[in-house]
């Protein structure tokens, strides 16, 4: 499935040689594709970094150039935003992994007994898949406004003051990551902990060791490419994301991520070198955080 | 004992997990009954008349429309495109694999954000008019890397003695690719197929950054969302909900039926 597709798989190479252009036909129109829709656009990206506005030209007319300092102004502006971005994430990642682990060993180790309760439960995992992203998001909103159920219930046990309001805070946009990310979250960990091998759970227990050593020792490891492959399938995405941290969604002006701010110069602003300095910085952090990241766990937790 | 109750916590803890899941769901679908005046937050009583009335909205079936033909559109490229890859990936030996695996997954690894502004940066560039085209474009571009990791599965778990079966009998390659190995690889390329559209139908990000003025049913929402919601906004996407079910579902239990029909045949 997609979902597993940043586990690492083994390379098995069993490919007789055959003409190799047989392949180039194959993979000329698919990459050809992607270099001109994916390649491309990223060396766009690049260049409109660059940018300088025109000398006495219209609102969004920039020209080719070297304007280096497009990156240090858009971070120097933006840097809490980028920084939120990061730390959101983090947060929403964690909390995703925590909450979806248990779920995702009842689905594929508790309950493979009976295949036909397996594919319903999964079915429920992600059928949120199937309502628009953009409406899940709505109905929380809405159930977590001033007039909702949720804030009169924590005003009257005065867990909130009177005057407070969960949309619109830190606590209401990750929140939101973190619902709407747990499906792809879950279903990477159950792809993994339905095919573990209960017999090395067992000769854990055989050896005396507690329940807890065994799931620290044996449980955790052997599901690892899952929890890398989650982790990423949740943590780069709600990095980007600006949708739970839009205005109109569960955030407010002082929950902007990186993304609302790519938007706004790109879309409303027209300040496009600034919008594609700052989608660039967005790209290569995160690319050195998934780089080490997979790295790190692929050397000391997999062995 | 004290396995039981430790084991029983978790039934109760995932069930648990599971309504809270589909708590937005179930709003949803019960906010499309509202009998609601142009905003849709308080309960105001139960109607039939958003579910009979749901093109009265201004541009909500035409966004809905353009949805459904940019996810058709993308699905069809993006499969073929994506299948052919997956399978020389699986089946040929050339030079620079490392090099296309990586342009294969760096879309996945890349937030949506910036696949958007990429593209609309390039769009502005050679000054290509935004619409349907350019969502399209677009859409395309993001499910290619998905269908070839499904596909890639389902190629790899072919037995290659059926097709050299097909070739001592006579079979021209292009025979042995339409009997064989096409039939063989359909559920996976459906699979990849069904993923693609459920990719393109739901996308906003990208879409954002491509349309123009032309507007998705996400696209709708996003707009609609500043104002209030129209209680048709639900019922499209709770029609929407209980189709795919029905489809997840009957793919589930024909599966299962086949599986069972063929464990009777060699048993």
């Amino acid at each position: 499935m997609a979902f597993t597709a940043f586990a690492s798989t083994p390379a098995v190479e069993q490919a007789p040689r055959k003409r190799s252009f047989i392949a180039l036909v194959l993979l000329l129109p698919g990459i050809l594709y992607l270099v001109l829709f994916f390649l491309t656009p990223l060396i766009s990206l690049v260049l409109t970094s660059f940018q300088q506005p025109v000398l006495d030209g219209d609102i969004g007319e920039y020209q080719a150039g070297f304007n280096w300092q497009n990156y240090s102004d858009s971070v120097g502006e933006y840097w809490p935003l980028i920084l939120r971005a990061f730390g959101y994430a983090l947060v929403a990642t964690v909390l995703a992994l925590v909450i979806s682990y248990p779920i995702a060993y009842v689905i594929g180790v508790k309950a493979r007994r009976w295949p036909l309760l397996q594919s319903l439960l999964l079915t429920l995992v992600i059928a949120p898949f199937f309502i628009s992203f953009l409406l899940r998001t709505l109905a929380w909103k809405q159930i977590m406004s001033d007039e909702g159920p949720i804030v009169q219930a924590l005003k009257a046990v005065a867990i909130l003051p009177s005057d407070g309001h969960l949309t619109g805070t830190t606590f209401s946009v990750i929140f939101g990551l973190t619902y709407n990310f747990i499906p792809f979250m879950t279903l990477p960990l159950y792809a993994t902990l339905e095919r573990l091998d209960l017999r090395y759970i067992e000769a854990g227990a055989d050896l005396y060791a507690s329940p807890f050593t065994v799931f620290r020792k044996v449980t955790i490891p052997l599901s690892m490419p899952g929890i890398v492959s989650g982790t990423l399938l949740t943590f780069i995405p709600a990095a980007g994301d600006y949708i739970n941290a839009s205005r109109d969604f569960l955030g407010s002006s002082s929950t902007a991520m990186v993304g609302n701010a790519i938007e706004a110069n790109f879309l409303v602003l027209q300040n496009y070198p600034a919008a594609a300095a700052l989608s660039i910085v967005l790209m290569a952090v995160i690319l050195v955080i998934v780089g080490v990241y997979v790295r790190r766990s692929g050397t000391e937790d997999l062995v | 004992m004290n396995r039981r109750t430790k084991g029983l916590g978790l039934w109760i803890y995932t069930i648990i997990a599971l309504v809270f899941l589909l708590i937005p769901i179930a709003y949803t679908f019960v906010f499309s009954f509202n009998d609601s005046g142009k905003l849709n937050i308080a309960w105001q009583g139960f109607t039939l008349d958003k579910w009979l009335t749901v093109c009265n909205t201004q541009g909500l079936c035409e966004a809905f429309g353009n949805s459904i033909l940019v996810g058709v559109v993308a699905t069809v490229l993006a499969t073929a495109l994506g299948t052919l890859i997956a399978i020389a990936l699986v089946r040929y030996r050339f030079k620079a694999r490392s090099a296309i695996s990586l342009l294969l997954f760096l879309p996945m690894a890349t937030p949506e954000v910036v696949l958007g502004a990429g593209l609309a940066a390039q769009f502005l560039t050679v000054g290509a008019e935004k619409g349907l085209g350019t969502i399209i474009l677009a859409h395309t571009m993001f499910c290619i890397s998905f269908v070839v990791v499904t596909v890639k599965a389902r190629v790899a778990s072919l037995d290659p003695a059926l097709e050299e079966a097909g070739r001592d009998l006579y079979g021209s390659p292009g025979q042995v690719f339409w009997r064989i190995t096409f039939p063989l690889l359909i559920p996976g390329i459906a699979a990849a197929a069904l993923l693609s559209f459920a990719l393109s139908f739901d996308d906003f990000i990208i879409t954002n950054f491509n349309s123009g003025a032309v507007d998705t049913f996400p696209k709708f929402i996003y707009i609609a969302a500043a104002r209030g919601i129209p209680a048709q906004v639900n019922v499209i996407a709770s029609a929407v909900f209980l189709l795919a079910i029905v489809i997840v579902v009957v793919t589930q239990v024909s599966r299962a039926a086949r599986a069972k029909r063929l464990a009777r045949q060699m048993g």
